[in-house]
Order: structure tokens, then C-alpha cells, then sequence
């Protein structure tokens, strides 16, 4: 634990999710040692570090997507606006309705373009023909991927190209309009120029939602982010602004890492 | 190039001729059989394979003539709905195995289950429902040869859904869990909808499978010599009519056997060719 893990409130800042004292646990193992942090509304906030550091397990607490899984559990505090998710009362289903998640893969459901983004959204609302038309062509021109489809809403969503794919989960994701967008290496199966467009699109999408990323892409993090968490063995090593993290990292470690002498 | 040939390398490439050979060998044997059997099926069978065949019923014995009609009919109604009640019930216990149960006492306990009734030779299953179906109503009928049917089908089904079910990616199901979808929508809106073909090739090859089963018809349809649509009486079929006629010392009957399982064999090789084109339009996408 680190005298500098509390950055974002030390600037006048809201605070969407405040992590505190987590602990998590798969089985006996302990994949997050004491984690305390906030993530901050409408920024975007990364996570890096090497592979198998926490930094996922970290971002799969935070809608309790870890709760799937009987063997794993997660100790301490987590406040999304206020109330502690960790909650064994704590409806999960809602709860992933307002904190969305896109991960490593794109995972287009077996189904149309339309229904892909509907499917999400039939779950809480209740839409005639025309708003769910107006919704899906809202949340796929957010996603940057409306006017590539809007001709082929029909066809089914897996005959789309890697890249595509990605941003039509992107889209399904903000189609349920969530107040917090978890990525997980959202752009580890893409080419460059998918790539680009997904961060572009995290840049356009902070106005309107927290966004928490993990990337195992530093320049990545350096592009995109406002805040960036370094992580190394479940424990958080440095958290701050990311220009600072970049520029003048405090810990040894963390400069060690970003300057590819290790990891 | 020359310097790379090693003894070590002149050994490896003669284990490999004797490996490739030997299941080359393997290979045609089994297609032999396979290619014997359609033979002798068709030689045999193809002059019974006439419009009477479709229009005529079994034949009396001594008179001449007849076809297969009311055997069809009646081996039709039974698989058919055994078919019915066995698609639903395998589909969602499948489901059940891999979605909610998974590693459960209770799910554990259904698959240990499973694979007895699917080994279990089905002559016990017939006599099981020839007890419960049969010898308390008092007379055979096309019902208990359906149940008897779905009693073989349904643990088919059931574990080909699990096995197709477990293909589908975690990640497909965490993404819809990740979108606030209760665990039933997840089950049959994504995962279910992704194995759709695989399930469908698990119901197609199960049809397969029952549509030939004779030990369990003999105890619970019998036969009927008659064309009868009524399930609660004894009813007609195929592999039972086949049994019969073809140990009989009538000729037009023994041909009616060759006929009605030429039939079937070739009903059967249309269920597994839609069974791999459903497969490979999977595969495809």
C-alpha cells in the first residue's frame, strides 16, 4: 500500500467507484492483496502491470462478475456511488446493468446486428418498435459503428470482421446505458486500425461514462487514460495521474516497468 | 538436402510408412463391412421397394402380395412421438447439466444416471415399461413403445446438449451476464442459441438411433397386422415386422423384411447426413 493509491481525491474530484482493503481470494489463492482506490466519474482510469498481476481480477470485482465462479470471493469495500456492491444482498443483475463490461474477445451473440444491441436493452425497458430502432442506431453511432451497418442490421452479428465485432459489444454495452464501462484488454485481438478507432472511442465516450480499462499496451494506457494504476503481484504498486505515472513515477518499480527494464 | 538423411531419419519415415499402411488397412476393413451390408440390404431388399410397399398392409399369412404401410404408419407415430416428449426433456436437462447444475450433487448424480441408461441394453428398458405400462393396463399399445423409445432417446439427447452446451465459450455467457441478463435468459437466449446445430444434430442422430431399436418394441407396441392409428392399442412397426417376417417360411413376407430394412437403413443414413450438414452449417458460421 502506497501513500499515493488515493490520487483522484486529491485533485476536486467525484468519485464513481472507491475500492477499499480488497481482498480477493480464488480458492486459497490470493489474487488481490489490500487494494484501496478510487475511480474517478467521467475519466478513464487503466490498469497495468505484467500478466497475472490482478489487474483483471481487480476490474472483474467491480461488477462481481467474479460471483459466477463458486470458489471465488472477494473481501472489503467497494462503493459504487455510495453503496457497497460487495454486499451479499446486492442484486447482481442490476448491478451489470449499470457497470458494463466489454472484454478481451469480441463475443457477438449468435443473432442479428439489431438484436445484439436490443437483447441487453429488453432486459430493463420496455421500448416500442421505433424507440428500440431509435436506441440501436443511438448506441452503435456511439460505438462508431453505424454507418458500416446500418444497411445489414439483419445479418448475424458474428459475419462482422474482428474489429467490428469489438465495437458492437462496445455498443450492446452502452446500448443498456450504464454509468460505468469496464474494458478488459478490449484491443489485444485487434489490428492497429481497430485499435485506433476502440481508443478513439474511449476518448468519446468519457463525456458520458466512467471508464475503467485494463491494457497490457502501455502507450495505450499513456494515449487514453486520465489516471493509470500500476499493479504487480495483487498489489497496487503506484496509482496517479498518468502523466505523472509516465513521466515521474515515485516508485522504482513502476518507472522499472514502463521503461521496459521489467515485465 | 542429402546431409539430412540420418539413420534416424530413414527409421523415422519407415515407422511412418508401416503406421500409415497399417491404418489404411484398418480403414478399408471397416468400409468393407459397411459396404458389404448396404450390399446384401439392397440386393435383397430392392425388389420388395415398390408402391405396394407404401399402399398395402402386412400381409396375412398364406396370401399374397401385401406391403409395409401400416408398419411405417405406426413406426412413424411411435418415433415421432417419442420424439416429442423426448427432445423437450433431453434439451432441458442438458441445459440444467451444464447451466444451473454444473457441478452440483444433483447434477454429479443425473450424469452418473445418464451413462447407465445409456448403456443400458435396451431390452431392459423394454421389459421395464412392459411392467409399469403394459402389465397393468392389460394390453400392448403404441404409447408404452413410444415411452420405451424415449427412455433410450432422451439420455442421447441429454448428453449431446451437455457436451454441445460445454463448447460454447465462457466468455459468450459472461458477456451476457456482464449486460445484467438473469442466468434462464443467458441459458436459452445465448448459450442454447449458440449449440442450436449441435443440438439438433444430438436430436437428429437420437431418432436415428431409436427409429432401428427392436428389443423394446416386442414388449410394449408388438404388432398389428392391421392399419391402426389408435396408440393405445397394439401397433405396427417396422423393426418388430422385420423380426417376424423374417424368420417366417412365407417368401413374400421375408421379402417385406429385406424391403423394410433396406427402409429404414436408408432413414437412418438421411437422419445422419441432415445430422452433419446441420453440423457443418456450425461449423461454418
Amino acid at each position: 500500500m502506497t501513500d499515493s493509491s488515493l490520487a483522484p481525491a486529491a485533485v476536486a474530484q467525484k468519485n464513481a467507484i472507491e475500492v477499499r482493503n480488497l481482498n480477493f481470494f480464488y480458492g486459497k489463492f490470493q489474487g488481490l492483496r489490500d487494494v484501496t482506490m478510487d475511480i474517478a466519474e467521467r475519466k478513464v482510469t487503466a490498469f497495468i502491470g505484467p500478466s497475472g498481476c490482478g489487474k483483471s481480477t481487480l476490474l472483474r470485482t467491480l461488477n462481481r462478475m467474479y460471483s459466477l465462479y463458486p470458489g471465488q470471493r472477494a473481501e472489503g469495500e467497494i462503493n459504487f456511488y455510495g453503496q457497497n456492491i460487495l454486499d451479499s444482498k446486492q442484486d447482481l443483475n442490476l448491478l451489470r446493468a449499470r457497470i458494463g463490461m466489454v472484454f478481451q474477445k469480441p463475443t457477438p451473440f449468435p443473432m442479428t446486428i439489431y438484436d445484439n444491441i436490443a437483447f441487453g436493452v429488453k432486459l430493463y425497458e420496455n421500448l416500442s418498435k421505433s424507440d428500440m430502432d431509435d436506441r440501436v442506431e443511438w448506441a452503435l453511432s456511439k460505438a462508431a459503428l453505424w454507418n458500416e451497418v446500418k444497411d445489414k442490421l439483419g445479418q448475424n452479428g458474428m459475419s462482422l470482421s474482428g474489429g467490428q465485432q469489438q465495437r458492437l459489444c462496445i455498443a450492446r454495452s452502452v446500448a443498456v446505458k450504464p454509468s460505468v464501462l469496464l474494458l478488459d484488454e478490449p484491443t489485444s485481438a485487434l489490428d492497429p486500425i481497430s485499435t485506433g478507432k476502440v481508443e478513439e472511442l474511449v476518448h468519446e465516450l468519457k463525456q458520458d461514462y466512467t471508464i475503467a480499462i485494463v491494457t497490457h499496451n502501455m502507450q495505450q494506457a499513456a494515449r487514453c487514460s486520465d489516471f493509470t494504476a500500476y499493479m504487480y503481484l495483487g498489489e497496487l504498486i503506484e496509482f496517479g495521474e498518468t502523466e505523472q505515472i509516465f513521466f515521474k513515477p515515485k516508485r522504482t518499480e513502476t518507472e522499472d516497468y514502463i521503461t521496459g527494464r521489467f515485465g | 538436402m542429402t546431409e539430412n538423411i540420418t539413420p534416424l531419419y530413414i527409421r523415422r519415415r519407415r515407422a511412418n510408412i508401416i503406421g500409415t499402411s497399417m491404418s489404411m488397412v484398418a480403414m478399408v476393413m471397416g468400409l468393407f463391412a459397411l459396404l458389404w451390408i448396404l450390399f446384401v440390404l439392397l440386393s435383397n431388399g430392392i425388389a420388395a421397394l415398390d408402391f405396394n410397399m407404401f399402399t398395402k398392409d402386412t400381409p396375412a399369412p398364406g396370401t399374397e402380395g401385401g406391403g409395409l404401410r401400416n408398419a411405417i404408419v405406426g413406426s412413424l407415430m411411435i418415433v415421432g412421438l417419442s420424439v416429442l416428449v423426448s427432445t423437450p426433456i433431453g434439451i432441458l436437462a442438458g441445459v440444467y447439466l451444464t447451466e444451473f447444475g454444473d457441478t452440483s450433487k444433483t447434477a454429479e448424480f443425473t450424469r452418473f444416471i445418464t451413462d447407465i441408461m445409456l448403456s443400458a441394453p435396451s431390452i431392459v428398458l423394454g421389459l421395464f415399461v412392459y411392467a409399469i405400462a403394459v402389465a397393468t393396463v392389460g394390453n400392448f399399445s403404441g404409447y408404452a413403445g413410444s415411452l420405451a423409445l424415449s427412455l433410450i432417446a432422451i439420455p442421447v439427447v441429454m448428453r449431446t446438449t451437455e457436451n454441445m452446451l460445454r463448447l460454447v465459450p465462457g466468455s459468450l455467457r459472461e458477456a451476457a451476464f456482464a449486460l445484467g441478463a438473469p442466468r434462464w435468459k443467458v441459458s436459452t437466449m445465448v448459450t442454447l442459441r449458440a449449440a442450436k446445430s449441435g443440438v439438433i444434430t444430438g436430436v437428429l442422430l437420437a431418432v436415428a438411433r431409436i427409429s432401428g431399436e427392436t428389443a423394446p418394441l416386442l414388449f410394449t407396441a408388438l404388432n398389428n397386422q392391421f392399419f391402426s392409428t389408435d396408440m393405445e392399442r397394439p401397433m405396427a412397426n417396422l423393426p418388430v415386422v422385420i423380426f417376424q417376417f423374417a424368420m417366417s417360411p412365407y417368401d413374400n413376407w421375408i421379402r417385406l423384411a429385406w424391403g423394410g430394412a433396406l427402409l429404414i437403413t436408408l432413414a437412418v443414413l438421411l437422419l445422419n447426413i441432415l445430422a452433419r450438414v446441420f453440423f457443418r452449417e456450425k461449423v461454418g458460421s
